[in-house]
């Protein structure tokens, strides 16, 4: 019995060994879409490397980049300066797309695009404007028939780097929000909220939820059908989170992009830029130990910032300005 | 009169726990209604052959959650089973007073323990050491949710074996361990099989102790890889907004429950064509 | 050339290092269990070490969880947990234990067998089945349907009051109630069928209806083995850990209404575990584990003593 079990384990174990160098990354479900889906033309056309991604937060991708149970990770926020104290091997941080996030709601009545300001959205969260009909709601939207429910208010049960983002605009854009509640990947959110997993599972509770309002990317939101917010911008248009006005956002940031490409663009300047706009990076180590595996990951890196960057548009997010990928090209020989 | 009265009450009484009776089969009726009705819609060829497709993007399938759970509940039992049933040879046929007692509490509470927490406890013995997620992550964690139920059924089925035949071969002259081995063992095995038939099916349907263990797998994972599963499927997809996913997780859930129905009739059938011995 | 004496010694010592060696292999082999368990609660004890330090038993009564100024504190999440395993148990004790008297005293012995096999098949559902159905089919349900039923016909009491989410307290209590139930049909069931049959007859002799024999003579003979069964379910309840993180809401703070989202300890950790960045918010997430580990060893201990006192008070008689 006994022997019968070791060729079993032997056959198990064995199976896994395989020709393909497999390469393991989690994180940010910002731009999990487009990262699968890069992921699997790359195989497809690189049998050879085999990069699984999981979307499991940018707050997780993190840890475990730190905690060395994964490859790289993924963020949608910029790793924090005490972060990158308590990393052995210091990640570089690349830059792969542009996205939007927005304001998805589900207002039975209302079939078209409300048009929601930036106090109204920070009030919102905040609990101050508790029902859809609120005269400041109504004011930006003539014509349009709220009703008189409750505001069900959503956001993200894990780590979130679209948390990040969505709270350091509001950071921006309302004093009491910076002082009550503060930007990161967690916050202790005012008044009863409803939560979800990854912004799969915000869209999820918001598309089933009367009443509701959640912050997800935008893919997320068209994928699934789903409406989503004009938002005015610092410098006073109302905007709709698009291909024009994310990239315009990114214009300031792509002339003076730091070194380590650590860099917010939300509520930029900008006539026609979305004020909830963002980078999302790849955390890449800067020295990895198993050679093959630095090679694949560089070659992946090559041709994300290439042939990768011409995907991107499909799936609605913005491609990175020339000179940001241009930039990062250099820094990929700094992965050793 | 009192006496009609009283006779009333026992009759309404009696009927409402029928109807408690009849509410809670029904529950079962319901919910497999659900699982066929969604789940059957849902199934095609396409469910068992292909790999997952990216994020938001429709068709694909779940080849290698169904081939991922088959690797880690088969490590998960190679290592469990074995353990579990020698400790409860050892509970049934060498009862040290105290050790075995103390050895019986901790299995029940092993039993006991949240499978979150044996997710805990394997993320920190195996994840963080190997400095990767992992299958053989996943399995010890369910391994470890096998042991004590594999233990305390074999105890069980075992001391139910008559003392006459174990009296029997010891006077054959058998030494203690041949007569365990040869007849004791073989005498309780329908039991014992049956315990096991039930535990591998329980670990099999687990999702908690997987989520940071053997993580989740776009591709085909293995033994050293992180490696996706039907339970921990079931869960992402059911919680995404997207309608095919939600379809998916229905296609799974049907695969996953006819597994644990067949495990769960099987088990009743081996036990039901009686045990190899009269009881004593 | 051996003689007899020499024969005879050889046989009858070579079985025993045999025995010596079975026993030993089997000796270490129970001890693994002993050592899994050992390990468990080092892990825990060591793991949650920093958050132990920095809050001290106002971990327990805290409610403050704010991942920004690292300030952790228990008591959404066991309220959460325990009120949505009480309101569980109030729905599955009554119908569990009418169903176990239907399935003990009125039901023919096939059809009793046959009944109670396909209640406890449903203890056998995964976890993430009844997730996957509460949160697909039934929320959407209590959403629409039972939530605005309830507000409108108890909204005058402060449980069924705030906006009907669908998800929340008590949908996660409902899905408790159908994954407890099978526990306490199954044990309770075993107790009434383990009381004799001279009670019954008896109390009948006497003049009692069925009913009257049922509640005032069966059921307290066997009400310590139904005590255990609903200890079992409660333990059960406690630990779930999928189908609760589905429907609950995922929010952590104390509400009083069980129309509002709540969140529960194995539903934190299984959210949280994977992202804990910081060494305290994995400590206190790790403290949680102990918490709850405690409770339901406390449970579980409960149960088996009263199930175990059935048994041998059964026996006795």
């Amino acid at each position: 019995m006994k022997s019968l079990l070791a060729v079993c384990a032997a056959a198990l174990l064995g199976g896994g060994a395989a020709q393909a160098q497999k390469i393991n990354a989690a994180g940010a479900t910002f731009p999990a879409p487009i990262y699968q889906k890069w992921f699997g033309e790359y195989h497809k056309t690189h049998p050879g490397v085999e990069i699984n991604y999981q979307p499991v937060g940018s707050g997780a991708g993190i840890k475990q980049l730190t905690d060395g149970t994964v490859d790289f990770g993924a963020s949608d926020m910029p790793m924090t300066d005490k972060q990158l104290a308590d990393i052995k091997v210091k990640p570089l941080h690349f830059p792969t797309v542009l996205g939007a996030v927005v304001l998805t709601y589900n207002v039975p009545g209302v079939m078209g695009d409300l048009k929601l300001a930036p106090d109204v959205i920070a009030d919102i969260y905040l609990g101050k404007i508790s029902k859809w009909n609120d005269g400041r709601i109504a004011k930006d939207n003539p014509g349009v028939k709220l009703p008189g429910e409750d505001i069900v208010v959503v956001r993200r049960t894990d780590a979130s780097g679209t948390t990040f983002v969505f709270t350091d605009y509001l950071s921006k854009v309302s004093p009491e929000w910076k002082s009550k509640v503060g930007a990161s990947t967690s916050v202790s959110w005012p008044g009863q909220t409803l939560s979800g997993p990854q912004n799969a599972g915000v869209a999820g509770l918001v598309k089933q939820t009367p009443d509701s309002i959640g912050y997800v990317e935008l893919a997320y939101a068209i994928t699934n059908k789903m409406p989503y917010a004009t938002v005015k911008n610092a410098a006073g248009a109302w905007v709709r989170p698009a291909l024009e006005s994310v990239t315009a956002a990114a214009a300031g940031a792509a002339k003076n992009m730091p070194a380590d490409f650590r860099v917010s663009i939300t509520d930029a300047a900008g006539k026609i830029a979305y004020p909830i706009s963002t980078f999302t990076w790849m955390l890449i180590p800067s020295h990895i130990p198993d050679a093959a595996k630095a090679k694949a990951i560089k070659g992946f890196l090559q041709w994300m910032l290439t042939d990768g960057q011409k995907e991107v548009e499909a799936l609605t997010y913005a491609p990175l300005p020339k000179e940001v990928a241009a930039k990062e090209m250099k820094q990929i020989a700094m992965v050793q | 009169m009192r006496l009609r009265w009283r006779k009333f009450v026992s009759a309404l009484m009696l009927s409402a726990s029928g109807l408690c009776a009849l509410i809670a089969v029904s529950a079962l009726f319901v919910i497999l209604a659900f699982l066929v009705y969604n789940g059957s819609k849902s199934l095609d060829w396409n469910f068992f052959t292909q790999l997952p497709k990216a994020t938001g993007e429709v068709g694909g399938g779940m080849a290698n959650a169904i081939v991922g759970s088959l690797q880690i509940v088969g490590m998960a039992s190679a290592m469990g089973i074995p353990i579990g049933f020698i400790a409860g040879v050892y509970l049934s046929e060498f009862d040290d007073k105290h050790f075995a007692s103390l050895v019986r509490y901790t299995a029940d509470l092993l039993n006991g323990i949240p499978s979150i927490i044996v997710g805990i406890l394997a993320w920190t013995l195996v994840v963080v050491p190997m400095k990767h997620f992992s299958a053989f992550a996943g399995s010890v964690a369910l391994a470890v949710m096998l042991i004590p139920i594999v233990t305390r059924q074999t105890e069980q089925f075992l001391r139910e074996v008559p003392m006459a035949l174990r009296e029997g071969s010891l006077a054959l002259g058998a030494s203690r361990w041949k007569m365990i081995a040869t007849v004791v063992v073989p005498a309780g095995s329908k039991g014992v099989l049956t315990g096991i038939i039930l535990g591998v099916a329980r670990i099999a349907g687990e999702s908690a102790p997987l989520l940071f263990t053997a993580l989740n797998n776009q591709f085909w994972g293995g033994m050293n890889e992180p490696t996706a599963s039907l339970p921990v499927m079931i869960y992402y997809r059911a919680i995404s907004p997207f309608e095919d996913w939600h379809r998916q997780a229905w296609a799974a859930g049907l695969v996953l429950i006819a597994l644990v129905l067949i495990a769960n009739i099987a088990a009743r059938m081996v036990l039901a064509r009686g045990v190899s011995v009269p009881r004593g | 050339m051996a003689t007899a004496a020499a024969q005879a010694r050889a046989v009858k010592k070579a079985p025993q290092t045999g025995d010596a060696i079975a026993r030993l292999l089997a000796l270490i082999f129970a001890a693994i269990v002993l050592l899994l368990v050992v390990l468990v609660v080092f892990e825990l004890w060591q793991g949650s070490a920093a958050s132990r330090e920095k809050f001290g038993w106002g971990f327990l009564t805290s409610s403050v969880w704010n991942p920004v100024t690292e300030e952790f504190g228990a008591l959404p999440f066991l309220y959460g947990t325990v009120i949505t395993s009480l309101v569980a148990l109030l729905i599955s004790i009554p119908l569990g234990v009418g169903a176990a008297i239907f399935l003990s005293e009125l039901a023919p012995a096939g059809l009793s067998n046959a009944l109670t096999f396909m209640v406890e098949l449903l203890a056998a559902f995964p976890s993430v089945i009844y997730g996957l159905l509460a949160f697909l089919s039934l929320v959407p349900l209590m959403r629409s349907r039972v939530e605005p039923f309830l507000k409108h016909t108890l909204g005058f009491l402060p449980f069924f009051q705030g906006p009907a989410f669908g998800v929340g307290y008590l949908t996660a209590s409902l899905v408790l109630a159908i994954m407890t139930f099978p526990f306490i049909i199954s044990v309770s069931r075993e107790s009434l069928l383990a009381v004799p049959r001279e009670q019954r007859e008896a109390a009948l002799a006497l003049g009692a209806t069925k009913w009257e024999t049922t509640w005032d003579v069966v059921v307290p003979y066997a009400k310590l083995g139904i005590y255990g069964s609903i200890f079992l379910g409660l333990a059960r309840a406690l630990g779930e850990t999928m189908a609760v993180t589905m429907v609950i809401g995922n929010s952590p703070a104390v509400h009083a209404s069980l129309l509002a989202p709540g969140y529960s300890i194995a539903s934190v950790i299984a959210n949280e575990f994977a992202e804990a960045s910081t060494k305290l918010r994995a400590a206190a997430l790790v403290e949680l584990g102990l918490v709850l580990f405690c409770l339901t060893i406390i449970i579980n201990g409960i149960a088996r003593l009263l199930i175990v006192a059935t048994t041998s008070k059964g026996s006795k008689r």
